[in-house]
């Protein structure tokens, strides 16, 4: 910052031609090194709480739309491959699979949301699907993640037309054709998108596929 | 034969200072950046980043924000620091330098605007590895005093931000038809997604160089003339 600094023009060599010694160069690597070790981890820790809150309220929006706005939320976590109500000591909420159960004001069940993926066009196309899993009707769903292609693929998170086609429908499973259906398990696939109409229709099913067993066998298992 | 490679390995640590960049006014290391030494279109410099963001808006001035930050703050704490530092182990250290205040940036973006920072994905962490910022710390910020190397700093983020809107602007403009997300045509109007698209953004970027090439052969005749 000093004002005869700049009137210098070049400065002057800053090491001797002679090298420098291991020792500082380790010291100096290591200065930076620790440096800005320590620099990250303050603002990790200032950072980690708005993160992980954005990350919370993100599945939480998700969960509410694909239920159509329940009055509560009940979270099970998946263990091995049993839910429970209980999340394993040490693992974190966020990181575990969960299923969401919404419950309307009068306290019925009116749906579960689950998070599923599959591979699409790109890669993979995440989403929040949301059903009822005693008459097996989609409730909804909503694209968490996708990177297909724009203004084709991408259409499955950005045309609201295209998930209204989906509300309803019973998974028996859900099968997609390229003509305007009334079928209940049929959906109508983008033009020029049909793989990634295809990725949407395969994750819906994949959830109901995986989660209504394990829902009925928690049920089973005495849990409320 | 051996004794001259000896001899040479031996002088090999040069002095910074022979390749400093001649002494100029502030401004015109400010102004450098932006026009005359534009990163983006004269350096041909960080055309990843570039190529891959640049079909919207926010993503422009997001990238270019971040760029930026770390630009000026590793240049200020290089310049302060080039008598500290040995020469043998200075790009390691710029490296660390550039690395810890990216990490920062991403991490405050996903803090702050974690949209922006979900759309950027992997190109904010990957402003490590950009030569824009590499290479002013080494041919610059590394050999002159810190009014200079900030100065320059400046100029450079704001001429790569500069270059980033200008892709941005034609590519969001025609590809989705919106500016900053806001619809510009009314409901008729067919967006040309091909300009969203990659090949978009090479025939965007080309154009842009080709407009940039053009200018300065022309700024050139003129110069001709003038000596004449």
């Amino acid at each position: 910052m000093s004002g005869h600094e700049h009137s210098h023009g070049a400065p002057a060599a800053p090491t001797p031609d002679a090298g420098s010694s291991t020792a500082r160069l380790l010291f100096t690597l290591a200065f930076f090194g620790s440096l800005g070790g320590g620099i990250l981890a303050y603002t990790y820790q200032q950072t980690l709480t708005p993160i992980r809150k954005f990350a919370g309220e993100k599945v939480e929006a998700a969960v509410k739309e694909v239920l159509g706005g329940p009055a509560t939320i009940d979270t099970l976590f998946l263990v091995g491959d049993k839910l429970s109500q209980e999340l394993p000591a040490g693992a974190d909420v966020l990181e575990a699979t969960k299923l969401f159960i919404g419950f309307n004001e009068a306290g019925e069940r009116i749906g579960v949301a689950v998070e599923e993926w599959t591979p699409g066009f790109a890669a993979e196309v995440r989403l929040m699907v949301g059903f009822n899993p005693t008459t097996g009707a989609l409730t909804g769903f909503k694209v968490l993640a996708q990177t297909e292609t724009p203004g084709l693929g991408d259409k499955i998170a950005k045309d609201t037309s295209f998930a209204s086609r989906f509300m309803g429908k019973i998974v028996n499973p859900l099968k997609g054709t390229k003509n305007p259906t009334t079928d209940p398990s049929t959906v109508q696939t983008l033009t020029g998108a049909t793989i990634s109409s295809k990725a949407v229709i395969k994750v819906i099913n994949k959830a109901v596929e995986t989660w209504k067993p394990r829902l009925e066998a928690y049920e089973k298992g005495g849990g409320k | 034969m051996t004794a001259i490679g000896v001899e040479i390995a031996v002088d090999a640590p040069e002095p910074i200072v022979p390749g400093a960049p001649s002494p100029q006014p502030l401004w015109l290391d400010f102004w450098r950046g932006i026009a005359d030494d534009n990163p983006v279109m004269i350096q041909m410099l960080g055309l990843c980043p570039t190529m891959a963001i640049s079909n919207q808006v926010s993503n422009g001035l997001g990238m270019g924000a971040a760029t930026l930050f770390v630009l000026v703050c590793s240049s200020l704490l290089i310049s302060s620091l080039r008598k500290v530092i040995p020469n043998e182990v200075r790009l390691a250290t710029y490296i660390l330098i550039i690395a810890t205040f990216v990490t920062i940036s991403d991490l405050v973006m996903q803090a702050y605007f974690p949209l922006l920072s979900r759309t950027l994905g992997a190109f904010v962490p990957l402003i490590v590895v950009n030569c824009i910022i590499l290479g002013r710390a080494e041919a610059f910020a590394g050999k002159v005093g810190v009014r200079r190397a900030v100065a320059d700093a400046f100029g450079q983020g704001f001429g790569f931000m500069v270059a980033l809107l200008i892709m941005c602007i034609v590519r969001e403009v025609i590809g989705s038809g919106t500016f900053l997300g806001f619809q510009l045509f009314g409901p008729h109007y067919e967006p040309w997604v091909f300009m969203i698209m990659p090949p978009g953004g090479f025939l965007t970027m080309g154009l842009m160089f080709l407009t940039m090439g053009w200018w300065g052969e022309r700024k050139k005749a003129k110069l001709a003339e003038v000596a004449k």
